[in-house]
């Protein structure tokens, strides 16, 4: 099986890192003038109606026994295992953007959750205040300079941009699926997280569904928007009411 | 769509249903608020009254759609330019809508964007949110707010752009998790004039709020 997957591995890879090439020249992110965010389109087009068919046939059906089936604090439980290993990633690229009073802050996350939290199935960090902040090496090749360059749609994969894509085989490899050897394993684990997300995003892709005019369009704009921003670590203050007012002292509370 | 879900959910995409409630909801008890304050205090307040009004309204929390929508139209609107919002996502074509279209095209980007978040405000149970200090010298006339919302997973990034005109501060376009409204329809609106022009819009507008409508049956 391996033997036969190498040359067309092989031969993949040599056209990703042509498209690559080619779209070097755009890597100044959305709004640079001059620039088409979106020159493989018809081919683009092509790829997201498939990978929409394959989510209509086959993942929002999966997903969404799953949310029906298997009760609400093992699906919990799940959601926070990702969840943790995801926070060391992101203390990873935390402290390879310099950011390092967040990064910090995330590792604690990670250690409190990991320890007290077996191993990540509890999320306490949260409850004692460690906010979670999500971060990627795409990310970290934007903070370092990147633009997200031209639009990508991968089969399976999904959107994705051209400095996306290059941060691809390690932003999917942080996944639990690391520790284990054999394939079979690391298939399992990969299909829990997808079914984990996909379930998660049911109720958000329904009201997407609900906005977008053209959801390719829609989905384009946003991932390329979203992917181009960044937020900075100044401190929140958290608001709460400044009088008690009598109905609302209780939030439970109903008039 | 596999993966490309899962990496928006990732970002905490997933969140987006409640973010976008809590704008509208942001203000709802409107009326209290100060539009002559500063910015940041607008913002403040209309935030934490959403809260409780929607912590302590049933109805809301049952999902009493058109409960809302009414809410939002008598109290949000006041402090939303929306026309300005509209014709941010117009963009160039906005000048050549007659005053009739441009009505319509705003009744009916409205109307997509209130039913739409209306449902995402039934999802408020326990969550906080937080306010990041102004960053605005005093005779500034559009600032940017920052705001985000905790619950539970990744905060969801809640910011507002207002400007100040004849004393009022009103809001006109706002964030969501990195995304700006206005520029987030933008190119889906050209393309939608370049195909169909404005009238052919105004259709979509239309016959996907029908479409919504008649899907909640609630209303």
């Amino acid at each position: 099986m391996r033997a036969r997957l190498g040359p067309v591995l092989r031969a993949f890879a040599l056209l990703c890192l042509a498209l690559m090439l080619s779209a070097c020249a755009s890597l100044r992110g959305p709004g640079a003038p001059g620039q088409k965010l979106d020159p493989w389109e018809s081919w683009n087009r092509k790829v997201f109606n498939f990978n929409d068919a394959i989510d209509e046939h086959v993942l929002v059906p999966v997903a969404t026994a799953y949310r029906d089936i298997v009760p609400a604090p093992v699906r919990l439980s799940i959601d926070n295992f990702f969840g943790n290993v995801n926070d060391a990633w992101s203390t990873i690229n935390l402290i390879l953007q310099g950011r390092l009073k967040a990064g910090l802050e995330q590792g604690m996350r990670f250690a409190v959750n990991t320890v007290l939290g077996f191993g990540g199935l509890l999320d306490i960090s949260t409850e004692v205040g460690l906010e979670k902040k999500s971060e990627d090496l795409g990310k970290t090749f934007g903070r370092w300079g990147m633009g997200t360059g031209a639009y990508i749609v991968w089969p399976i994969f999904g959107p994705s941009s051209v400095r996306d894509s290059l941060a691809l085989p390690w932003d999917y490899a942080a996944s639990p699926s690391l520790v284990f050897k054999e394939g079979s394993a690391k298939v399992a684990i990969y299909s829990l997280q997808t079914i984990n997300a996909r379930a998660n995003f049911l109720r958000a892709s329904q009201m997407l569904e609900g906005i977008a005019l053209d959801k390719y369009t829609f989905y384009r704009d946003a991932y390329l928007q979203r992917r181009g921003s960044f937020s900075d670590d100044d401190e929140y203050e958290v608001l709460t009411p400044e009088k008690p007012q009598p109905p609302a002292e209780n939030p439970q509370a109903g008039h | 769509m596999n993966a490309s879900k899962r990496d928006l959910l990732k970002r905490g995409f997933f969140s987006a249903t409640l973010a976008a409630g809590l704008i509208w909801a942001a203000a709802l008890p409107a009326q209290a608020a100060d539009a002559n304050a500063a910015p940041d205090q607008l913002i403040r307040q209309l935030s934490l009254e959403t809260l409780d009004a929607v912590k302590s309204d049933k109805a809301i929390q049952a999902g009493d759609i058109q409960k809302i929508i009414n809410l939002v139209d008598t109290k949000v609107m006041p402090h939303v330019n929306f026309q300005r919002m509209t014709s941010s996502a117009v963009g160039r074509f906005w000048r050549q809508a007659t005053p009739v279209q441009q009505q319509r095209l705003q009744e009916e980007f409205k109307t997509l964007l209130v039913r739409t978040y209306a449902g995402a405000l039934t999802q408020v149970k326990d969550q906080t949110i937080a306010l990041k200090p102004l960053r605005a010298s005093a005779d500034d006339t559009e600032v940017v707010v920052k705001t985000e919302i905790r619950g539970k997973g990744d905060p969801i990034q809640l910011d507002y752009r207002l400007e100040k005109s004849s004393g009022l501060w009103k809001i006109y376009d706002v964030n969501v998790l990195g995304i700006w409204l206005a520029d987030q329809y933008r190119n889906s609106f050209a393309q939608e004039i370049g195909a169909n022009g404005i009238d052919g819009l105004i259709k979509t507008l239309t016959d996907k709020n029908q479409k919504a409508a008649a899907g909640n049956g609630k209303a």
